[in-house]
């Protein structure tokens, strides 16, 4: 019988992690992620979990340990959060382009500067191309099932790239919340040993890491494009999957009430749950709105988009990080150029907001649709604008 | 722009890998020496086995046929010299290489 | 003080030119320079090691030179990641086989697991991950093969680069008389992590070498060893020359061989009759411009070095004679 109990997000990870029966954990600690590395370290230590937990002495050398482990053969978890990412950075490319199965939960934080602890997405928006498949999850639920999912599409043959799964921080690492778990015998049937597509084996000697010289650079690089892009089914088929034997179902695109929409809010990670609400308040005074969050963010979900957005109609997009230079926020510049490519007529209005931890409310929600639906209808467009910003 | 790349991006390992090891076995460094070779005189050589050992381009190998000398591998020798300085019966010496030359039997009795 | 280098080195099979492995883990057609010290000390560790070996490279001259796609060197499985995370990686391959082991998925063979990295990448940018994977103690062989400068990229100066030497970015002048600083000590700093075994050797020296490398392989834990490794297209020297000058380094105890085996210094060779550092000095086009002050700078430094070295034998060998 599945187990729920309330728990901590972050500690809900950790025990998702010994669930999946990972062999190597290599992190170092950083604010707001702390809980699941800690969390971890008592598995280990009180031999509930067999793994090695590696305390390197930096996240570049975190991911640097997670490549040679996840090469040697091992199944292998991280965790790390805004500077600590950034950290990471050079190493995340190189994940990717050896093709290693690594499992990394990324605790949303903004990144400096000025230095914040709080929680915002600017830490992964930094980090779009690394060639990573990534999830957002909006609930303590949703990061423990797709830490377990993230294992088993990882690890697939036809997928073998690292995933993160993003959980803000501190809205989620440090907050109870109830939390059904699968019994283990139920994850061991689901998630078996781990089984390399390669590795470092002296019984069958491969050089990892070649040299791409000009003539083979763009071949390497297309194998990896195409294996990123061919991941998107698999993560639907695995999802569908955990759904039969776990009863949560996980969408590339969730909607919320849009099949009546006239206008649709888009967000991604938590504040999709306060979005919720505003739509349901919205709708109970009259208002026929929807909302698309977005659960799979790389490989970018097109059609599932798409057709989720339907028929032409303004489209509230809130970013939750900067892209200074650019005529709009990350998410938004993004689904304004597939908008484009496929000759969708949707108005997008941008708006950032939630930057270093700053609360977004269902009366933040509600102004930025009027924004939008004003400016839908005057017909202009609108510059791309920060919420709540104190003149 | 299309003909520059080796091979077709389907053929390509896991993560760009190379799954034979020491490939590099098909790149015939022999070809960076210029006009010269070293060459063995078996009358002096003692057996010493320090060509062997000093060669940073393993081209010397044990003589199957005549125990404790060594054969020297056109292929691969660079024509650093280290064998030439370091014998210690001044065994090894240089000898003209003409280009045409280059590769074909190895040095020695 | 604890034995387990001393332990583990009584049972290792001595490498003489009798029994001289003919396994060769790397191979022919590497792309090194004609007459490089450095590849050289390489094969000589890789033959006395051998096949059972995990090798993990950092970015520089032996990463760039035996692995451009799709010639692989290697008869080993290898791995290069990046530049500064060496150590990093292979403790990660460290740790995931030694995981593996423990739940029965894999077999334990006792396999090596190696790092590579030139002195750029060990005393500079991958100090850190070096420190950290020593001070957590995995199990596995730092080899530092030193051609004292980032040669790879051109010649540029490193913390490992001798003091006066010439680089691009310590070009000698007449604000300058090329590198300011005295050589960084890899062998002391790894030393002072009280990892069980650390040694320094000199191709010129090959048996040492091997034999090195051999106990470094043997003793649990980490083991460092700091290798001399001439560069003549950096030193400007004869394509030939990298065994007379990896002997002349010694021989001037420039380079003192010697090894730190639980704790204990252990002087390799003692130079009775010392040759002068500038015998040395003249044997590279590297250090030309050095005046004869900078020589005797040089000299005097040598010996007190060298002295601190004698000290530190004795001293932690008390029950020595």
């Amino acid at each position: 019988m599945a187990q729920r109990v309330g728990l901590e997000c972050s500690l809900a990870v950790s025990e998702a992690v010994k669930l999946a029966n990972a062999d190597v954990v290599a992190a170092y600690p950083i604010t707001p992620q702390t809980h699941i590395v800690e969390h971890l370290s008592e598995l280990v230590a009180s031999g509930e979990l067999d793994a090695e937990f590696v305390p390197v002495e930096s996240e570049h050398s975190a991911m640097s340990a997670c490549v040679g482990s996840s090469a040697a053969g091992a199944r292998t978890f991280t965790s790390s959060s805004s500077q600590g990412l950034a950290l990471m950075h050079e190493i995340l490319f190189i994940a990717s382009a050896l093709r290693l199965p690594i499992v990394m939960v990324v605790a949303n934080r903004a990144l400096s500067g000025p230095i914040s602890i709080w929680n915002d997405h600017s830490d992964i928006m930094s980090e779009k191309d690394i060639g990573w498949v990534q999830f957002f999850a909006e609930n303590g639920q949703e990061v423990m099932d797709l830490t377990l999912t993230a294992f088993k599409i990882a690890e697939d043959h036809r997928v073998t790239l690292p995933v993160i799964v993003n959980m803000d921080g501190f809205i989620l690492t440090h907050v109870i919340e109830p939390i059904e778990f699968p019994e283990q015998a139920d994850v061991d049937a689901y998630l078996p040993k781990y089984v390399p597509a390669h590795k470092l084996d002296p019984a069958k000697p491969v050089s990892m890491g070649m040299v791409g010289v000009p003539e083979v650079y763009t071949e390497a690089r297309k194998a990896c494009l195409v294996a990123l892009e061919e991941s998107l089914p698999v993560v639907r088929e695995h999802w569908n999957d955990y759904a039969a034997k776990f009863g949560r179902q996980y969408n590339l695109v969730e909607t919320y009430k849009t099949e009546d929409a006239e206008s649709l809010f888009v967000t991604m990670g938590s504040l999709s749950e306060t979005c919720m609400t505003t739509v349901d308040e919205m709708r109970a005074a009259g208002q026929k709105v929807g909302l698309v969050h977005i659960r799979l963010w790389r490989p970018f979900p097109v059609d599932d988009f798409l057709a989720a957005i339907g028929e032409a109609k303004p489209i509230c997009v809130m970013d939750r990080a900067l892209s200074p230079g650019c005529h709009a926020g990350p998410v938004a510049t993004e689904l304004s150029s597939l908008l484009f490519a496929n000759g969708k007529r949707h108005y997008m209005a941008n708006f950032i907001a939630g930057l270093g931890g700053r609360d977004v409310t269902r009366g933040d929600f509600k102004m930025m649709m009027e924004k939008t639906l004003k400016a839908a209808e005057a017909g202009a467009p609108m510059p791309c604008e920060m919420v709540g910003v104190k003149e | 722009m299309a003909d520059e790349g080796m091979v077709s991006w389907k053929s390509l390992a896991l993560g760009c890998a190379m799954t034979e090891p020491g490939s590099s076995r098909r790149f015939n460094t022999g070809d960076w020496r210029s006009r010269r070779r070293p060459v063995t005189d078996r009358e002096k050589c003692i057996k010493c086995g320090l060509c062997y050992i000093l060669c940073p381009d393993m081209a010397f190998s044990p003589d199957a046929e005549a125990e404790g000398y060594y054969n020297w591998d056109s292929y691969y020798c660079k024509g650093c010299g280290i064998c030439v300085k370091e014998c210690p019966k001044d065994a090894i010496s240089w000898q003209e290489e003409k280009e045409e030359d280059k590769y074909g039997p190895a040095c020695g009795a | 003080m604890s034995t387990i280098a001393a332990d583990a080195i009584k049972n290792v099979e001595k490498i003489t030119p009798k029994n001289m492995p003919l396994v060769e883990p790397f191979s022919k057609g590497h792309r090194a320079c004609q007459g490089c010290g450095e590849v050289l000390a390489l094969r000589q560790v890789m033959k006395a090691v051998g096949k059972q070996v995990i090798a993990c490279s950092a970015t520089g001259c032996m990463e760039i030179i035996s692995s451009p796609y799709p010639q692989t060197a290697w008869e080993v499985p290898w791995i290069h990641v990046a530049f500064e995370n060496v150590a990093a990686v292979a403790s990660g391959v460290e740790a995931g086989r030694k995981a593996l082991i423990r739940k029965g998925v894999i077999k334990d063979d006792d396999t090596k697991i190696m790092a590579f990295a030139g002195d750029g990448a060990t005393a500079d940018i991958g100090m850190q991950a070096l420190s950290g994977a020593m001070e957590r103690g995995h199990n596995f062989v730092y080899v530092c093969l030193d051609n004292e400068a980032y040669m790879n990229t051109g010649i540029q100066r490193s913390s490992s680069t001798p003091y006066g030497a010439m680089t691009t970015t310590s070009p000698p002048g007449k604000m300058s008389k090329g590198q300011a600083t005295w050589k960084k000590n890899m062998a002391m700093i790894a030393a002072a992590h009280e990892i069980p075994y650390v040694a320094t050797a000199s191709p010129a020296f090959h048996l040492d070498l091997m034999n090195k490398a051999r106990k470094a392989a043997a003793v649990p834990g980490p083991a460092y060893l700091h290798i001399y490794s001439p560069c003549p297209t950096g030193w400007r020297c004869g394509p030939d020359t990298a065994i007379e000058v990896s002997r002349l380094v010694v021989q001037t105890k420039v380079f003192p061989l010697f090894e730190v085996i639980d704790g204990r210094f252990v002087l390799t060779r003692d130079i009775k009759k010392p040759k002068p550092v500038e015998e040395y000095l003249k044997s590279q086009r590297r250090f030309a411009h050095l005046k004869e002050e900078d020589i005797q700078f040089i000299q005097k430094r040598v010996d007190e070095e060298w002295d601190r070295l004698l000290n530190l034998c004795k001293a932690t060998n008390p029950d020595a004679e």
